[in-house]
């Protein structure tokens, strides 16, 4: 059994109960949403989901099968993550121990492109936009400061165009 | 477009659908429903609690192949029919409960006989509406009929708060809907049923697996002439039972936890399945490893999320079993099939099945389980409908009652409901009342539903139900037997009641049957009889349903009576 991360893009009905019917079919079938996030589309009548998860490829392609089953969902898309753009948007808020942390927060945010907020003596908030992997990467430099708290937003991805 | 309110819409659009009987329940929040019903050219069938009227619409629903409608009030009323919605989606059974619910405005606010039903029923149903305009319910009404007829069918539920029952709009009829997101019609793809049929032709011992589906599509004819056309023997799972007649020289039963010996035997050493309208239940194949090994797999199947959920399958027909079967049979029909008298597997499977049904020792009282199943068969005729309740005498049934006419067969098979037998027989005659119908019963199972002999006898639904009585929880006896070194514990249910007067008490016919004789006699008279008739028939509280699959064992390892 080969574990694999798999991004599924679900356009969905833009109606009350569809969000519960999604997650409550990856509860009752046993699957767990890694991440997701949800918003509404071009088209105001359709959100568009996109959960990550984790499974063997007979486990994903079951959960593909069961989301396309539902009545509320319009298209379901796995998506290959090398033909994709995905990001996810992250806030930190990283503890200011001393005045040097702050210079050295501020220098490896650059280096990632993250954008600094609300820099106080005590505390930085930082907002980063990246892949999970580079989150992670950024996330192990600044443990050492000390994290305070974290916010994650799930990925957002889209096919690009001609892959 | 007219002008009429949301409950006066829901009885017309029911109406539209050719809605002719609803089982319910009034109470509070249905009332505006219901003073429309009494308006309204549909009769009415009182139950005496919700569940039964769910299970009245389901076996209503298997029966016609149409859905059936069932109507409960808010709050307990629609709680009280989660059992019977969770029980028509495992078995596929097409089916509308019509709940009330608390006024708009008073939703969310814990009101009296408020429940949640959308979110408590989300899990066990095909789909549910709750329409908050009074002018959304023709819409939603036959958005309902579509969704639970079509593709694999399944239990619809409607939720009409009071006040859009009350509230006037201007009503559209919509003769067609189209749902975005919904498509139940797939063409079976050609090139694999070229592929299906090269692989069954390649086969050594091919066998056919026909699961509901068969049922459900009424692919009774096309199934028995693929069977004769290639000489494959045929299986069934549970559910499929009476997809193909058991009299038939092809035929060797049910597989699976109490399948036929020779069937079981035979599934685990085909070596290509073709496997129609079966979702390959736990019950059906004992392990889905061992199931799989050295079996090359056919499936065909409506549910596009069948393929591959428990088995691997070599070769997919994904569509309406019916139409995949026309056109294997229309692709065989072109090829010269060569019909050999000396098939090597066809003989073997005759020898296997001819010994087991000679040999299988049976338990030896002249009340055995095998005997008075045999009786009722030789007794009823062959279009009679049956359904049964859950637990031995169902399993009994699957091994000693034949289906001789296909598609006469009913059970609650996947959810396993104790109680659904007798209502769902009550709706079964509400379908067909030209035909006899048969719960085949145990005591258990028939305590949870015993109040409908009221509605079976006042509204003139005249059936028979069979009680195999053996004072107790006979199947979970039988597991603290085998499995608990008889620790017998919550399984004895005494001589309580007395089911002859039991019967009598509701104005029923009750008889009881001390030998096959006077067992004979009383299905004839039940068969004659204007009310129901509940058949006590006395049995031995220890006899054991074999052979016998033990749960997460493979076919093979089937426990034989010794």
């Amino acid at each position: 059994m080969i574990v694999m991360w798999a991004i599924l893009s679900i356009l969905v009905e833009n109606k009350p109960g569809v969000l519960f019917k999604v997650t409550n079919m990856f509860r009752s079938r046993n699957f767990n949403i890694d991440s997701i996030s949800v918003g509404i589309t071009e088209n105001p009548e359709y959100s568009r989901m996109t959960i990550t998860t984790y499974g063997d490829e007979k486990q994903i392609q079951q959960i593909v099968k069961q989301l396309d089953k539902m009545i509320d969902t319009i298209e379901v898309k796995r998506l290959d993550e090398h033909k994709t753009v995905y990001r996810e948007l992250v806030l930190f808020k990283i503890k200011v121990s001393k005045a040097a942390d702050s210079m050295e927060i501020n220098k490896l945010a650059n280096a990632y492109g993250a954008k600094v907020h609300d820099a106080k003596k005590e505390s930085i908030m930082v907002e980063l936009t990246a892949t999970p992997d580079q989150i992670s990467a950024f996330e192990e430099l600044i443990r050492p400061f000390g994290i305070l708290e974290i916010a994650r937003t799930g990925i957002a991805a889209l096919q690009r165009t001609g892959a | 477009m007219e002008n009429m309110s949301g409950a006066r819409a829901l009885m017309k659009a029911l109406e539209k659908e050719g809605v002719k009987e609803v089982f319910g329940l009034p109470g509070g929040a249905n009332l505006p429903m219901y003073d429309e019903l009494y308006k309204s050219n549909i009769r009415h069938i009182l139950v005496r609690h919700e569940q039964s009227a769910a299970h009245m619409a389901d076996g209503f629903g298997r029966v016609s192949r149409k859905a059936g409608v069932c109507f409960a009030t808010s709050g307990p009323g629609a709680t009280n029919i989660v059992t019977g919605l969770a029980t028509a989606q495992a078995d596929s059974s097409p089916m509308i409960a019509v709940t009330g619910q608390v006024p708009v405005k008073m939703i969310g606010r814990d009101a009296f006989q408020e429940s949640d039903i959308i979110g408590i029923s989300n899990p066990v149903v095909k789909y549910a509406f709750q329409p908050r305009e009074a002018g959304e319910i023709p819409e939603v009404v036959k958005k309902g009929f579509y969704i639970a007829e079509t593709g694999r069918p399944g239990a619809v539920l409607i939720d009409v708060p009071k006040d859009v029952q009350q509230n006037e709009a201007e009503m559209v009829f919509p003769d067609e809907v189209r749902i975005r997101g919904y498509h139940p019609w797939t063409d079976p793809d050609i090139v694999e049923t070229e592929r299906a049929i090269e692989m069954l032709l390649s086969a050594h011992k091919p066998i056919i697996l026909a699961g509901g589906g068969v049922i459900i599509s009424g692919a009774f004819s096309e199934l028995q002439s693929i069977a004769e056309m290639l000489m494959i023997p045929v299986v069934t799972t549970f559910k499929g039972k009476g997809a193909f007649p058991e009299n038939h020289a092809l035929s060797l039963g049910p597989i699976g936890m109490h399948g036929h010996a020779e069937a079981n035997k035979l599934m685990t050493e085909a070596d290509c399945v073709l496997a129609i309208g079966t979702r390959f239940s736990d019950r059906s194949v004992g392990t889905f490893e061992e199931f799989e090994k050295n079996l090359k797999i056919i499936h065909m199947d409506v549910d596009p999320a069948e393929i591959g959920k428990n088995q691997t399958t070599h070769v997919a027909v994904v569509g309406d079993v019916k139409a995949s079967l026309r056109i294997m049979i229309k692709l065989l029909m072109k090829r010269a099939l060569k019909k050999s008298d000396d098939n090597v597997w066809i003989k073997h499977v005759n020898e296997v099945r001819d010994y087991w049904r000679q040999n299988l020792k049976i338990h030896p009282g002249e009340l055995s389980a095998a005997r008075i199943l045999r009786k009722l068969r030789e007794v009823l005729p062959k279009e009679a409908i049956v359904t049964t309740e859950v637990g031995q005498h169902q399993m009994w049934a699957s091994l000693f009652f034949d289906v001789i006419h296909p598609g006469t067969f009913f059970s609650s098979t996947g959810l396993g409901t104790m109680g659904w037998g007798f209502p769902a027989a009550i709706g079964a005659k509400t379908a067909r009342p030209d035909l006899a119908v048969v719960d085949i019963a145990g005591d258990g199972s028939f305590n949870m539903t015993e109040n409908s002999l009221a509605t079976s006898v006042l509204e003139n639904l005249p059936v028979i139900v069979f009680l195999v009585n053996n004072y107790s929880l006979g199947m979970v006896a039988q597991w603290q037997r085998t499995f608990y070194e008889r620790r017998m514990i919550g399984v004895d249910q005494k001589n309580c009641p007395d089911y002859v007067k039991l019967a009598e008490s509701y104005g029923a016919q009750g008889i009881r049957a001390q030998s096959l004789d006077e067992l004979g006699k009383a299905i004839k008279a039940g068969l004659k009889s204007d009310v129901a008739t509940v058949i006590d028939i006395p049995i031995d509280p220890e006899e054991d349903v074999l052979p016998f699959v033990a749960p997460g064992t493979p076919l093979k390892d089937m426990i034989l009576p010794s």
